[in-house]
């Protein structure tokens, strides 16, 4: 499981200029917070009646879960493939998991009206309905959340094993050779788990039938959910990577990033090829073609979907750590688009009816993608977490 | 390093997806089509005798203890909509094909696509297939607005303690030996309760006594797998609002692709038990040969 070169905490001072900001955008999300919590969803939200699913769902939900998709994809990589040499990007990718997979759970939360009641959901087992996509994507994500966390525990107690602290000492020395037996099956559940609930979030929207607007309405949604969750972990991994290269000095792993783009490229390609192949089979092509909103919506998919590959075709540009980044920036996008697509654009529920966020949803999604932010750059300040050590230039504390 | 064990086992995540995705699509829809409990309750509202007095509005805003809806005016309590404070509203369609009165309110499933949305059953099918709400098991997820193909159930957006609403037949007033508030008061009977079997019965009746009055079909006899309220029209259903179904149950398409890769829940466990075999396989290899 250990990198050639041992991972290590980064060290610095956590208080720098853009972790100030950060906090300060934070704070102002969670007064809103605050605010929904008292004043309720209907003062604070542009959700409606007809449009009862909005940023909070279609974002910190549906897309911050795929954007924490990282530590899927290269758990499938490592261990079940067996690519050990891309074991160094584990931790990392981990990380911005189990941190990005927190944050949606706070996000369901706050966007479900009765909060107080979520617990009965996984605890009431005999009223289980079976059928219904949504208990299983709960029960996953939460499932999934503790996983992630006790996937990440080893590398957090690593710091502990040899601590002047005598209770961490032991806490670490006692429970870091439990989890590495426990490590196979603990992984497993972390690679079984998404690949549930990332495909159901798919079959989500097919149970609004006839409202789901029919270029995205088939069963074949699950797939596309699951392919492009798995590019867009990819593409969060290589964003960390250069992140942390050039705002914690610390030398990007453009090796396995560039091995990883030859296997990305491709998948890119053949999720278009899929859709389109769909749409044909069910007979959507005029549907396809007729340049309405929707259309024209996915056609940009599309075509979004297949500039990352193109971009990374040659190996030259797969070796270039900025063309990485801007081809992954594009995946992201892509895959953000699809979902956002899926669960506001092509969800009709009859022109009366319009949705566009509120500024305190905003409000509230930005400070938890800064809480987010602060939370991984403390975490590598001070945890083993980044691998590859510093680069030759003195560390700079942009972050 | 065995290149078909990896290709296998690529092939077995992708494939899981697409084998349901497959399996749905080839599917006969009518396998899955529901039919009626012989005891099902509903309404047949007959839009040739509606002359929109909305009485029944009133009585069941009254028999419901509903706020009243003032959000048009500030002033009158007028409901333009099905929203958290009206369970049935009349509306008024003029067009080309004449004009009419609508009567909305929520059309009690044979198969609801909201009470296969509801994770812990707080929408269930009760007694007399009356798709009931309870509370106590609602977290206020509001799942149920995306799949109701009928856009029925509302949600108290303006409190901080919200329920869904919707109306539930009155079933407590028929539990009283009641009937529903709003069939009770009709002053036309345009809309009346009964037995789904019976109101269908009367309804097929009526077309079929005056076919030049009336659209020559039930709305709702097959409408998404079948409602337990009906409706009968001198104008087209669309024209009043009534979305153009197939005979599809709502839920159908999603419950397929569901309850096809979850059966008994084997393929998780299965795929459960093939990971961390190959895991163990993994790192037994990587214990054989000495580290790089």
């Amino acid at each position: 499981m250990s990198a050639h070169v041992a991972a290590a905490p980064v060290g610095g001072r956590l208080m720098t200029p853009s972790v100030r900001a950060l906090s300060g955008l934070f704070g102002l999300g969670a007064l809103m917070i605050l605010w929904r919590l008292y004043a309720g969803l209907g003062a604070t939200t542009a959700m409606n009646d007809g449009y009862p699913f909005g940023l909070w769902i279609a974002f910190d939900v549906v897309t911050g879960t795929a954007l924490a998709c990282g530590g899927y994809a290269v758990a499938i990589l490592v261990y079940i493939l067996n690519r050990g040499q891309y074991s160094p990007l584990v931790r990392p990718a981990l990380l911005t998991s189990a941190l990005g997979y927190t944050l949606a759970g706070i996000g369901v939360g706050l966007d479900v009206g009765r909060w107080w009641g979520l617990w009965k959901v996984p605890l009431f087992f005999w009223r289980w309905n079976l059928h219904s996509a949504l208990l299983e994507i709960a029960l996953c994500i939460m499932a999934y959340v503790v996983v992630l966390w006790i996937e990440l525990s080893p590398f957090l107690l690593e710091k502990y094993r040899d601590s002047d602290n005598l209770t961490m000492r032991r806490l670490s020395r006692a429970a870091l050779p439990a989890l590495k037996k426990a490590s196979i099956w603990i992984i497993a559940l972390g690679v079984l788990l998404p690949t549930m609930h990332q495909s159901s979030l798919g079959t989500l929207m097919l149970l609004a039938g006839p409202r789901l607007n029919e270029l995205w309405r088939t069963p074949l949604l699950p797939l596309f959910f699951l392919l492009t969750c798995v590019s867009m972990g990819y593409a969060v991994v290589v964003f960390e990577s250069a992140f942390s290269s050039t705002a914690l000095g610390r030398k990007p792993e453009i090796g396995m990033l560039a091995g990883l783009a030859a296997i990305i490229g491709p998948l890119q390609v053949l999720i278009v090829l899929l859709r389109l192949l769909d749409i044909g089979v069910r007979g959507a092509f005029p549907a396809l073609f007729a340049f309405d909103i929707r259309s024209t919506m996915l056609l940009i998919e599309l075509v979004l979907f297949l500039l990352p590959a193109a971009m990374l075709r040659t190996p030259a540009s797969r070796s270039d750590l900025g063309h990485l980044v801007r081809a992954a920036m594009v995946m992201m996008f892509a895959g953000a688009l699809f979902r956002f697509d899926t669960f506001l654009v092509a969800f009709t529920p009859g022109s009366h009816w319009s949705y566009f966020p509120s500024v305190p949803e905003i409000l509230v999604t930005v400070g938890l993608v800064s809480a987010e932010i602060i939370a991984y750059v403390f975490i590598v300040r001070n945890f083993p977490i980044l691998s590859g050590g510093p680069t030759a230039a003195p560390e700079r504390q942009a972050a | 390093m065995g290149i078909t064990r990896r290709d296998a086992l690529k092939s077995m995540i992708a494939g899981g997806a697409a084998v349901a995705g497959v399996s749905a699509l080839t599917r006969p829809v009518s396998a899955d089509v529901l039919t009626p409990a012989p005891d099902a309750l509903g309404l047949l509202y007959d839009a040739t005798l509606c002359i929109g007095c909305k009485t029944c509005v009133v009585k069941c805003q009254e028999a419901n203890h509903l706020e009243p809806d003032t959000s048009l005016d500030r002033k009158y309590d007028a409901p333009v909509a099905l929203n958290a404070r009206a369970k049935t509203v009349i509306k008024l369609y003029q067009g080309d094909e004449g004009q009419s009165f609508m009567k909305a309110q929520c059309m009690h499933c044979i198969d609801p696509a909201c009470v296969s949305a509801c994770m812990i059953g707080a929408l269930t099918k009760g007694a007399n297939g009356i798709v009931s709400y309870n509370v106590d098991y609602c977290v206020g997820c509001r799942y149920c607005e995306i799949a109701c193909p009928f856009n029925v159930p509302k949600f108290e957006w303006a409190k901080t303690t919200p329920k869904i609403v919707k109306c539930e037949l009155c079933r407590d007033r028929l539990a009283q030996g009641q009937e529903p508030a709003c069939t009770e008061v009709c002053p036309r009977q345009a809309v009346i309760f009964g037995k789904r079997s019976d109101l269908l019965q009367e309804a097929k009746r009526r077309i079929a006594s005056e076919p030049d009055k009336y659209q020559p079909t039930v709305y709702g006899e097959t409408e998404a797998g079948g409602t337990q309220c009906l409706y009968i029209s001198h104008v087209p259903f669309d024209k009043l609002g009534l979305p153009t179904l197939t005979s599809e149950p709502a839920p159908h398409l999603a419950r397929i692709v569901q309850s096809t890769v979850y059966r008994w829940f084997a393929a998780p466990v299965v795929a459960y038990g093939a990971l961390g075999m190959v895991m163990l396989r993994n790192r037994r290899q990587d214990e054989k040969k000495p580290e790089a």
